[in-house]
């Protein structure tokens, strides 16, 4: 075992970490003036940034106008962008799914024509999949596309469409044959959004933000030539677009609860409890403890699967544990964040009494989904029954 | 950055696993657990005879040389097969006490022993009312010789060498010493007997340098931990294979998702455990300024998951898994008494949070 970052690995890290050094908006995240569509367009000016650096898009390989970055620098990409708070990216599911879906996938006229927008962020893409009806079992969908000459005549509805608000396009799954088997009959395609036919709505989220939209489809045409690989052969295309949504992204994550464990220990310092300061308090050491080995294994359960991805070049369903580690971890630090802070936890950016501009009430609420995004845990736990332990489905 | 196993160390671990499969199967675990010492001579031989003994012990003590990776790789598959006896006792904690503490002619005179074959150890360490709490320690040497009582130490009834961790240093005691008497205590783990060892001014060789001591508990706790993985993953190993066979409402009942889930935590805290174990392993070997918070972060996760791994298991097997010819409870035992062994989960999230939450004031 080799802990240490290789002389390749160091040199990619001290590269980028001289350039967030110079780039990076600092600051940003307790921003709150303006509306929703100005710090979107913060976040696409960010991206752009990032490409003219050329950091957009770094597991890309570099024949697409990516960086043909290794596993690991995906990784320390992560690590590096979460150690400095970097804003997130306008295009994140144009360059983390649709951009590796269309090169896996994509006819070289499709790759010519969408992959310069994604990592440009001069077009952003959203992810038309889950439906009312078909969330965890997505292959239930019933989105409807008729062929009709040189077009698919698309009916139906998708929800929780994130950031379908702010897309330019759609990476869409719907249903090409409903006498086929479930698996069978689905078709991806790329839609553009300004299409005759597409209806937007937001979709508010317990935390009051609208990160999320329903997306109406009332017969818009989409040409068949925007189909991404073979007609009634989506399931496959979808799949691969799944598994690069639980890649490596997880690293920064850790970091940035590492920061928040850290910050809960140095407010605990601070936080009187029974007259003395809360980090002396034994009940409330136990469960800071807890949560800072938690962390720690959460880093090192990582760096093993990093590791074996790296040797045997495929995520395996066993990165399904990461998923429900991250998620149920975050959720039982937002949990001791709330113990620690007493009636302050619930105080929102907007009280002049709140504790670290809020973070801790919204990240208290936001965590609530992260067992549901993604996967839910649900999900995963089936995952990890058949696939990893070879136990007979359930369902 | 690899964080794997090299090769070298696949080879250890999978022979290790096929020896353990070959000379421990669990018909010998049971008759070594109805036994009185736990302690088989002619297994004790071969385990030498495969450098087990004297894995970490220097080459030029007679061991093979070993680091801590290939250590906590021994102890897990040691843990999987419930190995009984002094293994543990002698290679994990005296063996690393001994290597951390003594000189170097102490040293080769008790470690080559171990690495041969022909000597066993143990570490004595709790007291009536002390824990695992080095702070809380009474025992002390009057004149060079030690007088008071010791409590669950194990295998200390074949052990030629029992080392005594006191408030004032750490000592050698040889175990048939006027003045030392050793009694069987009724505890809970078959497989592991433990003692309690009474010393009435008793001629001990005091070890020189006591600072050493806290890296050789650290060593101990990690290879604790491994072991506990070992056992998490026989547990899941004989649960998944019942989950799979076992029919009821004419199906499988591993097609039960509230089997099922159960199955995918098992998997999720072995695998946690295992992650944390080999890090502390590898930080410890590298001297990371981390090492002691990663070796209580192994054993505090290890010490909790065990238990609950072994509770999912007894719970997926039914009635079935309640039964005394069922072997899962010789694993649940093993798992409760290691829980507290050099501290349970509680007395090592203290000494995390003395570590990271006191220390950056």
């Amino acid at each position: 075992m080799d802990l240490s970052l290789s002389l390749e690995e160091t040199r990619f890290r001290d590269e980028l970490r001289a350039w967030l050094e110079q780039h990076a908006p600092k600051d940003w995240e307790h921003r709150h003036d303006g509306s929703i569509e100005e710090h979107f367009a913060f976040l696409r000016s960010w991206q752009k940034t990032l490409y003219d650096g050329g950091w957009a898009g770094i597991s890309w390989p570099r024949e697409y106008g990516g960086r043909g970055a290794s596993l690991m620098q995906q990784v320390i990409f992560w690590q590096e962008l979460a150690r400095v708070s970097a804003p997130p990216m306008a295009n994140v599911i144009g360059l983390g799914m649709v951009g590796p879906t269309i090169i896996a996938f994509g006819t070289e006229a499709q790759k010519a024509r969408f992959l310069p927008g994604i990592l440009s962020a001069d077009e952003i893409w959203c992810q038309g999949f889950s439906e009312p009806n078909a969330g965890s079992d997505l292959a239930g969908l019933q989105s409807d596309g008729r062929l009709d000459g040189e077009h698919f005549v698309v009916n139906g509805q998708k929800v929780w469409t994130s950031y379908g608000w702010a897309a330019d396009w759609c990476e869409l799954v719907v249903r090409t044959d409903p006498t086929l088997p479930k698996h069978k009959g689905l078709t991806v395609m790329l839609v553009d959004m300004k299409s005759p036919g597409i209806e937007v709505r937001p979709l508010r989220q317990m935390t009051g933000e609208s990160e999320f939209t329903e997306v109406f489809f009332r017969d818009v045409r989409v040409p068949v030539a925007n189909v991404v690989g073979k007609v009634n052969q989506g399931w496959d295309v979808s799949i691969g677009t799944l598994m690069h949504e639980r890649g490596t992204f997880g690293a920064g994550l850790q970091i940035t609860y590492q920061r928040n464990i850290e910050r809960l220990i140095e407010l605990s310092r601070t936080i009187e409890r029974g007259g003395r300061p809360a980090a002396e308090d034994p009940v409330i050491r136990q469960k800071l403890a807890q949560c800072y080995a938690e962390v720690q294994i959460m880093r090192v359960n990582q760096m093993r699967a990093f590791s074996r991805i790296s040797s045997t070049g495929v995520p395996g369903p066993e990165g399904s544990i990461q998923k429900i580690f991250w998620s149920e971890l975050n959720q039982r630090l937002q949990q001791i964040a709330q113990e620690l802070l007493g009636p302050y936890g619930q105080l929102d950016a907007a009280d002049q009494h709140a504790i670290d501009h809020g973070a801790w009430s919204y990240g208290y609420l936001r965590a609530r989904g992260n067992t549901i995004e993604a996967g839910t845990s649900e999900i995963q736990r089936n995952i990890i029954g058949h696939f990893v332990l070879g136990l007979p489905r359930s369902y | 950055m690899h964080f794997g196993l090299s090769e070298n160390q696949v080879i250890l671990r999978d022979s290790a696993r096929e020896f353990f499969a070959g000379e421990c199967p669990m018909a010998f675990v049971r008759r070594a657990a109805e036994s009185a010492t736990a302690y088989d001579p002619q297994l004790w031989a071969q385990l030498a005879a495969q450098g087990y003994t004297g894995i970490t012990i220097d080459e030029a003590d007679g061991g093979v040389g070993l680091g801590i990776v290939e250590l906590v790789l021994l102890m897990e598959e040691a843990g999987r097969a419930l190995l009984p006896g002094p293994l543990f006792a002698t290679v994990a904690m005296a063996g690393a006490v001994l290597d951390a503490c003594a000189n170097r002619a102490l040293r080769h005179q008790y470690l080559a022993a171990i690495a041969h074959g022909d000597a066993r150890s143990t570490l004595a360490f709790v007291e009536p009312a002390s824990g695992w709490d080095r702070a809380a320690l009474r025992l002390a040497a009057n004149d060079g010789r030690l007088s008071g009582e010791k409590l669950f130490v194990p295998d200390a009834g074949v052990a030629n060498t029992i080392v005594v961790v006191a408030r004032d240093g750490v000592y050698a005691v040889d175990s048939h010493a006027p003045g030392v008497r050793i009694t069987p205590m009724a505890g809970m783990d078959l497989t592991r007997k433990l003692y309690a060892v009474s010393l009435t001014e008793v001629a001990a060789e005091k070890l020189d340098a006591f600072a050493g001591l806290d890296r050789a508990l650290d060593i101990a706790t990690t290879a604790l931990a491994a072991e506990m993985v070992g056992g998490m993953q026989r547990m899941l190993d004989v649960t998944v294979d019942y989950a799979k066979t076992r029919k009821q409402f004419g199906k499988p009942i591993g097609s039960f998702q509230a089997v099922q889930h159960q199955c995918a935590d098992m998997y999720l805290e072995t695998e946690s455990a295992r992650s944390a174990v080999y890090y502390a392993a590898v930080a410890l070997q590298e001297g990371a300024a981390d090492a002691s918070a990663a070796a209580s972060i192994a054993k505090l996760y290890a010490s909790d998951a065990c238990r609950t791994v072994g509770n999912r298991a007894i719970q997926i097997h039914g009635g079935m898994g309640f039964t005394w010819e069922n072997d899962l409870h010789l694993y649940y035992r093993r798992a409760k008494a290691s829980e507290t062994v050099l501290g349970d989960a509680t007395f090592h999230r203290e000494r995390l949070a003395r570590l990271v939450v006191d220390a950056r004031r």
